[in-house]
């Protein structure tokens, strides 16, 4: 018998009578202003929530980042960033992103409990660029707001081949005495620009 | 301390002694866990239907456990839609087997791995080392423990028992930071450096499973410092390794198993990154490793099955006063605290035989455990399962024995309570510290009180 029906047998062989799959909660915690609770749980993940009223003013905003000011290199996924300079599209080996000093990324879906953003779109070929630059812009539609992961799960799409993940904040390690040091080993800072 | 008797294996108590001695280095250990306890009880505040979703996450935890081969047939046939690779492995041996037929096969030299409980307890690291695999812990804690070659003492902060001046001198002589630092910030920095060229040297990345779809053939990977993301986002090779036990049905449970999971380990809303992985990158390959491994063996006993439910957030360990006061090593065993000492027996029941009994039975563990696993009650049921194996020292078994037949009759308590009452203060502390005594080592008797508790209600009700 392979392993895999090793395994099952004595899995099956295990359980018990099959219990009644429950539903899973629906509603959950709801806030009124979804975008100052998102900007404040961002703010304890680490991260920092700019306000901005269209598109069009996302570069007026990230001339106002100091981290944004002094990158050399910067991909970003998004039109209208004046300094974007690499194109992360382009680059078939994820190594060769290790230098990038800025990224900016469009955001899917933000849940105001947690100040997480779904985020699918690393670029086609390289999502590396998310975990490898200094650090990260995230732009996303102040609509595009839900109170909790409950909501979210109804919301984002999931299935069939790809990666997708929430972030909330900067990387982060609190491994020594509990001390939280931001930075681990992915960007060392997290802005979200919450468009209108 | 010197009249222990030599015990046949070292047990809990036996190893717990040198961590118990450095009294400065015990309270500090002890506050520092319970500061994460604390972070955690102010993470709850802000979800009133806490206790609801833990209720939805024992069912469905329990449901899954109830189908889990149904389940995992699905996530395999989903998995393998998304063009993932799926192994299966019996125990340990076969898993590690798996793990370096997959890194010989493509001359990998150098894997970076993120956190995974279940490769620390297959000693999947000294098996690929051991054949010429360099293998680099990138979760800085676990990078801090296998510098100096232990295991982790803690299964969310493998490095909770060391000091920031003892990472200091490690990071000095490994990584060549000055002399005397001991900065958190600036250590984390050097370990950063180090591990960014590790990240982009590396040939293939394995991380452990924290939850598996069953209706999608997804993993889902928490961390907090990216490390899963970087080791997986490299090389071309990503191989996730999982016990059985893992699998959710659907997505949107992922809903509830998220908001309970961050908040019970670290008191954060979430975790910094949770990644969706559904199949290979692009020109890359995914591999997934199910793993048996004695999980089977938990879920034929209905007394203990609830225990495969753990999502490994160490709530019950950061509450418990004796791992607390203890240390993660004293447990001997890769997952410590009450959910170690409930799993470990099965593994072993003579090397673990100690563990159930490393615990004061005060139940926090069950209260904070965000799945409802019944912690406590499974300790009780190991130290009677045990007793009957004749696993537990024949003095502990004979008082127990003693204990029990007069707490079943009231006859015979009441006189055992007057003679207690009397005579145990009449005892020379020469006796009641004796070995034969382990409580009278480091107590000293309670004042006793003139009268019982029944004595004073009969008392109060005449008045």
């Amino acid at each position: 018998m392979s392993s895999r029906d090793e395994v099952l047998r004595a899995l099956r062989a295990a359980s018990p009578e099959p219990l009644p799959l429950p539903d899973v909660p629906t509603t959950g915690i709801q806030f009124e202003d979804l975008r100052a609770r998102f900007a404040w749980a961002l703010g304890e993940a680490g991260g920092r929530c700019v306000r901005v009223a269209t598109r069009e003013d996302l570069e007026a905003a990230l001339l106002l980042v100091p981290e944004y000011l002094a990158a050399r290199k910067v991909v970003s996924l998004l039109p209208g960033v004046a300094k974007a300079n690499v194109d992360a599209n382009r680059i078939d080996d994820p190594h060769q992103l290790h230098d990038i000093d800025y990224c900016v990324l469009p955001g899917v879906l933000g849940v105001a409990e947690s100040g997480a953003v779904w985020i699918t779109e690393h670029g086609a070929k390289n999502r590396a660029v998310t975990f490898l630059t200094q650090h990260l812009a995230i732009v996303l539609d102040g609509e595009a707001l839900v109170s909790n992961l409950h909501q979210a799960y109804e919301r984002i799409q999931i299935g069939g081949p790809g990666f997708a993940l929430f972030l909330s904040g900067p990387s982060k390690t609190a491994d020594i005495e509990q001390a939280l040091v931001i930075g681990a080993h992915g960007a060392r800072s997290c802005t979200v620009f919450l468009v209108g | 301390m010197n009249a222990l008797p030599e015990p046949s294996f070292q047990g809990h108590a036996e190893k717990a002694a040198a961590f118990v001695a450095d009294d400065e280095r015990l309270h500090w250990h002890d506050k520092a866990v319970y500061f994460v306890r604390q972070k955690r009880d102010r993470a709850i505040t802000f979800v009133p239907e806490w206790e609801e979703l833990r209720s939805a996450a024992s069912r469905i935890k329990a449901h899954s456990l109830s189908r889990l081969a149904d389940y995992l047939e699905e996530f395999e046939r989903n998995a393998i839609a998304n063009k993932a690779t799926v192994h299966w492995a019996r125990d340990a041996e076969e898993h590690n087997r798996i793990v370096h037929g997959l890194l010989e096969a493509r001359g990998v030299k150098l894997l970076v791995k993120s956190k995974s409980m279940l490769t620390e307890d297959c000693h999947l690291n000294p098996y690929l080392i051991a054949r010429g695999i360099e293998v680099v812990d990138t979760d800085l804690g676990e990078r801090i423990v296998q510098f100096r070659a232990e295991p982790p003492s803690h299964i969310v902060m493998p490095a909770i028992h060391l000091k920031k001046e003892e990472i200091g001198a490690l990071f000095h002589e490994k990584l060549g930071t000055p002399v005397g630092l001991s900065d958190p910030t600036r250590l984390a920095e050097a370990a950063r450096a180090h591990l960014r060229e590790k990240f982009l040297s590396a040939q293939a990345g394995l991380t452990g499973v924290n939850f598996a779809i069953a209706e999608t053939g997804g993993v889902v990977v928490c961390t907090n410092e990216g490390n899963a993301d970087l080791g997986t986002a490299l090389p071309p090779l990503h191989i996730a390794c999982m016990g059985v036990e893992k699998i959710v049905p659907r997505a949107k449970d992922l809903g509830v198993f998220l908001r309970l999971l961050a908040r019970s380990a670290t008191g954060q809303a979430i975790t910094t990154y949770t990644s969706h992985f559904h199949g290979p990158r692009p020109g890359g390959e995914l591999h997934i490793v199910i793993v048996d491994n004695g999980r089977s063996k938990i879920l034929a006993r209905p007394e203990y099955r609830s225990a495969l439910q753990c999502i490994r957030c160490a709530a019950c360990m950061n509450t418990c006063p004796v791992y607390r006061r203890s240390g993660g090593h004293s447990y001997g065993v890769t997952v410590p605290g009450p959910i170690g000492a409930v799993l470990a027996p099965h593994i072993d029941p003579v090397k673990y035989a100690s563990l159930p009994f490393a615990s004061s039975l005060c139940g926090s563990c069950s209260d904070v455990c965000p799945v409802r696993i019944d912690l406590h009650q499974q300790l009780l049921t190991w130290r009677g399962e045990l007793g009957r194996m004749k696993l537990v020292p024949l003095g502990k078994r004979l008082a127990s024995r003693v204990g029990g037949w007069v707490l079943a009759r009231t006859w015979a308590y009441r006189i055992f309570g007057k003679l207690a009452r009397f005579g145990l203060p009449k005892l020379p502390k020469a006796l009641l510290a004796s070995r034969f005594n382990v409580w009278g080592r480091q107590r000293d008797l309670p004042p006793m009180p003139a009268k019982s508790f029944r004595e004073v209600w009969k008392a109060r009700k005449g008045s």
